[in-house]
């Protein structure tokens, strides 16, 4: 065991800091769930890209860094730190790129990948449908192979992003008479295709974040096929694995948050003391941040000298959700009256982008599988408990 | 950055896991509640023949000369057997003082710690009782800023029962002194020391108060089925995993800034024992609630881990002591927080 970094890894730290330094804005965009701000993060994408700070993971003919996931965690930390705009194709570049360097003909990663990588083609999810949320084997949108084309008619939803978004993944049935993950299949969909209507739904904070997709005899050709017919399970089963969690939700954001957290509490303690349970909620953000940061080094450690991801990565979707709903909560408490007022209120002095982040923490326990499912996955996966 | 131990570590985790699996038993430890000490000479001697109670102890004095970081596993599985013997307050407490204190003192009861001759245990101002006072050959105890040593009849002890029947506590008043060290540095070093031991036992005692719950709720029936295979129970020891998860990386961090001796040893034990702690307390809240009435006997083992993991979680420094010096660092001016700056020391 060696906690200190390598020169190299202090060498890259420091072209990330400098590079961050001199390139992103010194503004905040606007959300990405507008459309002038939704132009103004393709545009960071591809300015990211240009310096090969897309994805530096991906390998270097794909305008990465081949970079190991330490250095994907200090990318990471400097990226939050520089509080560098939020990923806006996060779906493409952290779950979808990944899955298709795995299961992508050589096709179909020339074709997709560069335009993912630089912003030009942002991705959108199709997992949902309105009867299938959390059973996700349920799904029933169909696509009907006729020649070298999928006919897809059905409904997706919780679409997110899908709104601007330039494609979408998803899963479809394809076997009309298959049942559960059975017959299923991962198509990509561009989503100007003819027989598509997008609607969007407002989230919390009242923008479009995601949509309803609609399928009306949507012809897509065969080419845009992941993988087998009928094997969709297993690729959307290496889509939500450990490593893209990671890329989703590096601790390096929670960190921040803490950080910004043990701020304000120290701006406001003599009102914020209070209410006794402050503090305590105060430092608790702080060491859960450093638990999960801790974790997800030691981890990530383990997989760079060969080791395996085990079941027990599946408790790391409750902790860091949790944590980021328990730090926003603490930070409404100690803002207290102010809380509820939006940042441009007449009256809202100091509130930040807390209401942001509370309302957006929301969903944390319920995407990307909810948390009560998280749990059945560890008391049977991890722990052996019976079905 | 390399943050996984090494096979050697692995292995040796696994070899003890084994052999004290095998021999501390629950009923070994409910026979030894029974016996007038609660101490076993026979299992004490074996520690020392496999080279236990020297493990920290320098080679050149006939131990192992391994240190926190080797010996963490260790602790982890000692609390997974909930052992009565004091084998981590000697590895990790009692022996790197003596080290510390270094001279003849150490030249002198190092040799007999590792041959297993000599019982050794240290009391601070923290403590509110020394633990295993009753067969100790020679106490460190603290009084005011000094530490003193001290042989049987240079003290009168007070026994303490504890509600862990395992715990055997003395409040230790001294009739001789015998000052041997005054650096509050090295008290200090001591009482994290004791505390990471802690930390490292709750680990353990969480996860054999989850394999005991597993294994019950999977073999008990009601409805029909085993009461294992309701999401009400599954979520209960879900909630436990997660914590356990999240707590083992601070407990191993600490054990490095120990062992290594950083700046930051204080801050990262103090987080160690409060996570892992809590980790223990919540298994102990969640395992006894899943075994239903049969967790709220006497019969039924559960109750050696939990016990102990609530007296650790109060003993070497207890939540509000921890809580405090994480709060004093969070909240210094010049304290780094946030990304990057988790492994700056």
């Amino acid at each position: 065991m060696d906690l200190n970094y390598t020169e190299q890894q202090n060498a890259f730290r420091q072209e990330v800091k400098t590079w961050l330094a001199a390139n992103a804005p010194a503004q905040p965009l606007q959300s990405f769930d507008t459309a002038e701000g939704f132009q103004q993060h393709r545009d960071w994408e591809a300015k990211l890209n240009e310096g090969r700070w897309g994805m530096v993971t991906w390998p270097e003919e794909l305008g990465g860094r081949a970079c190991d996931l330490i250095e994907w965690l200090i990318f990471e930390e400097e990226y939050y730190r520089a509080r560098a705009p939020l990923r806006v194709n996060q779906n493409g570049i952290f779950l979808l790129g990944p899955t298709l360097m795995e299961y992508g003909t050589e096709e179909q990663k020339a074709r997709i990948l560069p335009k993912m990588a630089n912003g030009e083609e942002v991705w959108s999810q199709g997992w949902s449908e309105p009867n299938a949320g959390s059973d996700m084997a349920a799904i029933r949108a169909k696509a009907e192979l006729q020649g070298d084309k999928y006919i897809i008619n059905g409904q997706k939803t919780w679409s997110t992003r899908a709104v601007w978004a330039d494609w979408c993944f998803g899963m479809f049935r394809t076997d009309p008479d298959s049942e559960r993950h059975r017959g299923l299949t991962f198509i990509l969909v561009p989503l100007n295709t003819p027989g598509i209507t997008v609607r969007p739904i407002p989230q919390l904070d009242g923008l479009p974040g995601f949509a309803e997709i609609f399928f009306d005899n949507v012809e897509v050709s065969v080419d845009n096929r992941l993988g087998g017919e009928g094997e969709g399970w297993a690729v959307a089963m290496a889509t939500a694995g450990f490593e893209r969690g990671l890329m989703l939700r590096s601790p390096a954001r929670f960190q921040e948050t803490a950080r910004r957290l043990v701020e304000l509490y120290r701006e406001n303690q003599a009102s914020a003391d209070a209410d006794p349970s402050i503090k305590n909620a105060v430092l608790r953000a702080y060491m859960d941040a450093e638990s999960y940061c801790l974790t997800t080094y030691q981890t990530a450690c383990r997989i760079n000298k060969g080791g395996k991801i085990g079941a027990e990565s599946s408790t790391n979707k409750i902790f860091w959700s949790e944590l980021d709903q328990a730090m926003h909560a603490t930070a409404m408490s100690i803002l207290g009256a102010r809380a509820e007022l939006l940042p441009h209120a007449p009256d809202a002095a100091g509130v930040g982008t807390w209401l942001d982040g509370w309302l957006f923490a929301q969903s944390g326990p319920i995407y990307a599988g909810t948390n009560e499912i998280q749990r059945n996955i560890i008391a049977e996966r991890m722990l052996g408990m019976p079905r | 950055m390399d943050f996984t131990f090494s096979e050697d570590q692995l292995l040796f985790q696994e070899s003890v896991r084994d052999f004290l699996v095998n021999e501390v038993t629950p009923e070994k430890i409910r026979e030894s509640w029974e016996s007038e000490t609660g101490r076993s000479p026979e299992l004490w001697a074996q520690l020392a023949e496999l080279g236990l109670t020297g493990i920290t102890v320098p080679e050149a004095l006939g131990g192992l000369g391994m240190s926190a970081l080797d010996f963490v596993l260790l602790a982890q599985e000692c609390g997974y057997v909930a052992l009565p013997e004091p084998l981590v307050h000697t590895a990790l407490v009692a022996v790197p003082l003596l080290t510390d204190i270094g001279g003849e003192l150490a030249a002198q009861w190092l040799p007999k710690i590792a041959s297993g001759e000599a019982r050794v245990v240290v009391g601070l101002s923290q403590n509110l009782l020394v633990e295993d006072a009753h067969t100790a050959d020679l106490i460190l105890l603290q009084q005011g800023d000094d530490i003193h040593a001290l042989t049987p009849g240079q003290f009168n002890l007070r026994h303490n029962e504890s509600v862990d029947p395992s715990r055997k506590l003395y409040a230790v008043e001294a009739t001789a002194s015998n000052i041997v060290c005054s650096d509050v540095a090295v008290i200090t070093a001591c009482l994290n020391r004791g505390a990471l031991g802690n930390a490292a036992q709750a680990l353990g005692l969480a996860q054999r108060m989850v394999d005991l719950a597993v294994q019950y709720t999977s073999e008990r029936n009601q409805f029909g089925k085993p009461i294992g295979s309701f999401q009400a129970v599954k979520h209960h020891m879900a909630n436990v995993a997660v914590q356990l998860e999240y707590a083992k990386a601070p407990v191993h961090r600490a054990a490095y800034a120990v062992a290594n001796d950083l700046n930051s040893a204080s801050e990262n034990v103090s987080h160690a024992k409060v996570v892992a702690c809590e980790a223990a307390n919540l298994a102990a809240k969640n395992c006894i609630q899943v075994h239903g009435a049969m967790g709220y006997t006497w019969e039924v083992d559960l109750h050696i881990f939990m016990k102990k993991a609530w007296a650790l979680a109060n003993s070497w420094g207890d939540a509000g002591f921890h809580k405090n010096r994480i709060n004093d660092f969070i909240l210094r001016a010049d304290t780094p927080l946030g990304a990057g700056n988790t492994f700056l020391n």
